[in-house]
C-alpha cells in the first residue's frame, strides 16, 4: 500500500466518529502505559499508611488504596502488564488458532483430529483450565500468557474453521485451482484473506477476555506475582474495601471497560474496512 | 462464426479424448457418470459439448483438468491426450495429481458459468491476473501488473488501467466474465475450457462474450472446448459438436451435419425443441416442443439409455447397449436405427 492509499484508508476508517474516538482512547491508554515513569504523579509502590483509602482529591485524582498508594499511578503502571498480557495472548492465540483452523477447515482428514482436541478443551471451564495450567507451570507473566493463549486458541480455531468451510466451497477457490494455484497459496491468499474479518473481530473479543481473565487469575491468586500492578490485581485486592471505598475498584474497572470497548469498536471499524463490499458504503 | 472462419482442422488435435469413463466410488457402490466419450479439439477451433443438466458435461471437463473430487472420483478408462506448447503429447489420465498443476492455467485454462462468484472478492482484479502471471510466466511484480492491464485491454474492458484496481463487486456480470476470460488467457493457454460461460448473462452480453471468445481463439490459435446446453449458442460458435445424454456420448459431427442431418433421436428431439422450430397446434397457437420424461439418473437399464423417452424404441433397444455407429467421416451416432432416421 503506498502513502496516498494508506491515508485514504484511515480517512475512511475514521469517517465514523465512534471509531475515531475509540482509536484516540486506545492511543492515550497505550501511551500512558508506555510513558508511565515520566507521566505517573507518584511511585506505584510507595505506601503511606496514614493516607489509606482516601477518596479522589486534587492530590490523588482517583483516590488511594488500602496501603495509601495512588490509584491513578497504579492504573497507569497497571496498563503495561494488562495490555501487554492481553496483546501477547491475542497474538499467540491468533497464530495457533488461525493455523489450526485453516488446516481443519481445508483438509478433511485433519478436521476430526483437530476438532476433537478443540472440543475436549472447550468442555473445560476457561478459568479452571487457566488456573490449572498456571498452577502447573508456575505463576509468572509469561506462563499466564501461555495459559490464556491455550485457553482461547480453541475459540479462534472454531471461528476460522467455520469460515474456511464456507469459503473453501466458493467457486473462486475452484477457479483458482483450475488456473494452477497451489494449495498453499489458495490457503494463505485466497482463503485467509476472505476469513480475515471474523478473525479480526475475534481478536478484539479475545483481547477483552484476556484482560478480564488475567484480572480473574490475579484475583484468585493464580495470576502474575502481586508486586506487579495490573488492573486485575488492583480489583482483586480492592474488592474487600469496595463497600467503603468504591474508587479502589471503580477506576481499574473503568480502565478495563474503556480499553476493551474501544478495541472492539476499532475492530468493528477495521472489519468493515476490510470488506470491499462495505467499504464503498462507508 | 461458421466453421469456414476457423483454422483448418489438420494435424494433431490439442485435445483428443478416447473412450473416457469416469467412476465415482459411493457408499452404495460405484457409479459412472461418464462413459464412452470421444472428442477432439483442434487448435483455433471450437468443439462444443452439448447435453442436459446431469448429462456428464461438466464431469468430463473436470476429468480433463484433473479436478475430479478426490478420493472418490477417478478416470477409470480411456485416454485424454493433450498436445501442449512443447509439441509433446501427454495422456492426462495418466499424469499423477501432483503434476497436473503444471498444466492448469499455463496450458489449459477454464472459465465458468458464475462470473459473479468465480473471482476472489477481496482482491482487486488486477492483483488476481498479476498473481496468475507471476506464478506461470515468472514475471516480476511491475511486469505482471502491466501484463494484467494489457489483458484487461485485450478483453475490451474500457479504461483498463483504471479498472485494474477495481474489485469484482464494482463490476457487472458481463464485465466479470471478461475478467475471468482475461485471467484464463493471461498465460496463453493452448486449450480453453468454457463451462457454460454465457448461461448467467443476459442475451446482449452473451453475444458480446461469444464474439470475444471467438476473436481470441482466432488471434491466439487456441482450441476451445465449449460446454453448453444451449443449441442456439452451439450453432453460433461451434465447429464440431458432441451430444451427451445420461453420461454417454450419443452423437458427434461437425456443426452443419449435426443440424441438417441428425442421426440420433435425442439430437433430433433437441433440435425440435428450439423455439424457432415451434409449430402451430390445432388451436393455432405456436407451441415449443419438449421431450417427455426426464434424464435417467441411475444408469441401471441394460439397453439404450435414451430408449425410455424415445419415439422409435423397440425390443432391440432395450436388449443391449447400442454401439457407436459410424455414419460418415467424423459423424457417429449411438443409435441402432440411425439409417432409418434420415
Amino acid at each position: 500500500m503506498d502513502l496516498s492509499s494508506t491515508r485514504l484508508f484511515f480517512q475512511r476508517l475514521f469517517r465514523r466518529r465512534l471509531v475515531l474516538i475509540a482509536f484516540i482512547v486506545l492511543v492515550v491508554i497505550v501511551l500512558l502505559a508506555l510513558l508511565a515513569p515520566w507521566i505517573a504523579p507518584y511511585s506505584p509502590t510507595s505506601m503511606r499508611v496514614t493516607n489509606r483509602l482516601k477518596p479522589p482529591s486534587s492530590l490523588n485524582w482517583f483516590g488511594t488504596d488500602e496501603f495509601g498508594r495512588d490509584i491513578l499511578t497504579r492504573i497507569i503502571y497497571g496498563g503495561r502488564a494488562s495490555l501487554g498480557i492481553g496483546m501477547a495472548v491475542v497474538f499467540c492465540a491468533m497464530l495457533a488458532g488461525t493455523t489450526l483452523g485453516l488446516l481443519a477447515g481445508y483438509f478433511r482428514k485433519a478436521d476430526p483430529i483437530i476438532m476433537r482436541g478443540v472440543d475436549a478443551m472447550m468442555s473445560l471451564p476457561d478459568i479452571l483450565l487457566a488456573i490449572f495450567l498456571v498452577a502447573v507451570l508456575g505463576a509468572t507473566a509469561g506462563n499466564v500468557v501461555l495459559a490464556l493463549a491455550i485457553v482461547y486458541t480453541p475459540r479462534v480455531v472454531r471461528v476460522v474453521r467455520g469460515s474456511t468451510l464456507v469459503v473453501r466451497e466458493l467457486p473462486f477457490v475452484e477457479a483458482a485451482r483450475t488456473l494452477g494455484v497451489s494449495t498453499w497459496r489458495i490457503l494463505t491468499r485466497h482463503i485467509l484473506l476472505n476469513v480475515a474479518s471474523p478473525i479480526l473481530v475475534q481478536a478484539t473479543f479475545i483481547f477483552a477476555y484476556a484482560v478480564l481473565a488475567e484480572a480473574g487469575l490475579s484475583f484468585l491468586g493464580a495470576g502474575v506475582p502481586p508486586e506487579i500492578p495490573t488492573w486485575g490485581t488492583m480489583i482483586a485486592a480492592g474488592q474487600q474495601f469496595a463497600d467503603r471505598a468504591v474508587w479502589v475498584v471503580l477506576f481499574p474497572g473503568l480502565a478495563i471497560v474503556l480499553s476493551a470497548l474501544s478495541l472492539q469498536l476499532l475492530g468493528d471499524g477495521l472489519r468493515d474496512m476490510l470488506d470491499p463490499k462495505l467499504r464503498k458504503a462507508l | 462464426m461458421s466453421p469456414e472462419t476457423g483454422a483448418p482442422a489438420n494435424g494433431t488435435p490439442v485435445l483428443a479424448i478416447r473412450g473416457l469413463e469416469v467412476t465415482f466410488r459411493t457408499e452404495t457402490g460405484d457409479v459412472t457418470p461418464v462413459t464412452g466419450v470421444d472428442l477432439d479439439v483442434f487448435a483455433g477451433r471450437v468443439s462444443a459439448l452439448v447435453g442436459e443438466s446431469g448429462s456428464g458435461k461438466s464431469v468430463t471437463s473436470l476429468a480433463v483438468m484433473g479436478l475430479l473430487p478426490r478420493p472418490s472420483g477417478r478416470i477409470s478408462a480411456g485416454s485424454v491426450n493433450y498436445t501442449g506448447k512443447s509439441g509433446a503429447t501427454t495422456d492426462l489420465a495418466a499424469v499423477p495429481p501432483g503434476q497436473m498443476r503444471g498444466y492448469r492455467g499455463s496450458e489449459i485454462a477454464m472459465i465458468f458459468q458464475e462470473p459473479m462468484t468465480s473471482l476472489n472478492p477481496v482482491l482487486s482484479i488486477g492483483e488476481q491476473i498479476a498473481e496468475q502471471v507471476r506464478l506461470h510466466m515468472k514475471l516480476d511484480g511491475a511486469a505482471a501488473w502491466r501484463r494484467a492491464e494489457e489483458m484487461l485491454g485485450l478483453v475490451e474492458i474500457p479504461d483498463a488501467k483504471r479498472r485494474a484496481t477495481d474489485y469484482p463487486h464494482q463490476m457487472s456480470g458481463g464485465m466479470r466474465q471478461r475478467v475471468m476470460i482475461a485471467l484464463a488467457m493471461s498465460c496463453n493457454p493452448r486449450l480453453l475450457i468454457a463451462d457454460e460461460p454465457t448461461t448467467a448473462l443476459d442475451v446482449t452480453i452473451q453475444a458480446q462474450i461469444l464474439a470475444l471468445i471467438d476473436k481470441l481463439r482466432k488471434e491466439h490459435g487456441m482450441g476451445v472446448l465449449f460446454i453448453t446446453h444451449n443449441l442456439g449458442v452451439v450453432a453460433e460458435v461451434a465447429d464440431t459438436v458432441t451430444v451427451m445424454y445420461a453420461g454417454e456420448m450419443v452423437e458427434s459431427a461437425d456443426v452443419r451435419t449435426l443440424f441438417r442431418n441428425p442421426r440420433h433421436p435425442y439430437t433430433q428431439a433437441l433440435i425440435d425443441c428450439l423455439p424457432a422450430r415451434a409449430r402451430k397446434g390445432s388451436d393455432g397457437i405456436r407451441v415449443v416442443r419438449s421431450i417427455p420424461g426426464s434424464v435417467a439418473t441411475a444408469f441401471t437399464a441394460t439397453g439404450c439409455r435414451f430408449a425410455p423417452r424415445c419415439d422409435y424404441q423397440d425390443a432391440a433397444c432395450h436388449a443391449a447397449p447400442p454401439p457407436l455407429a459410424t455414419i460418415g467421416q467424423d459423424h457417429a451416432s449411438r443409435c441402432l436405427k440411425w439409417e432409418a432416421l434420415a
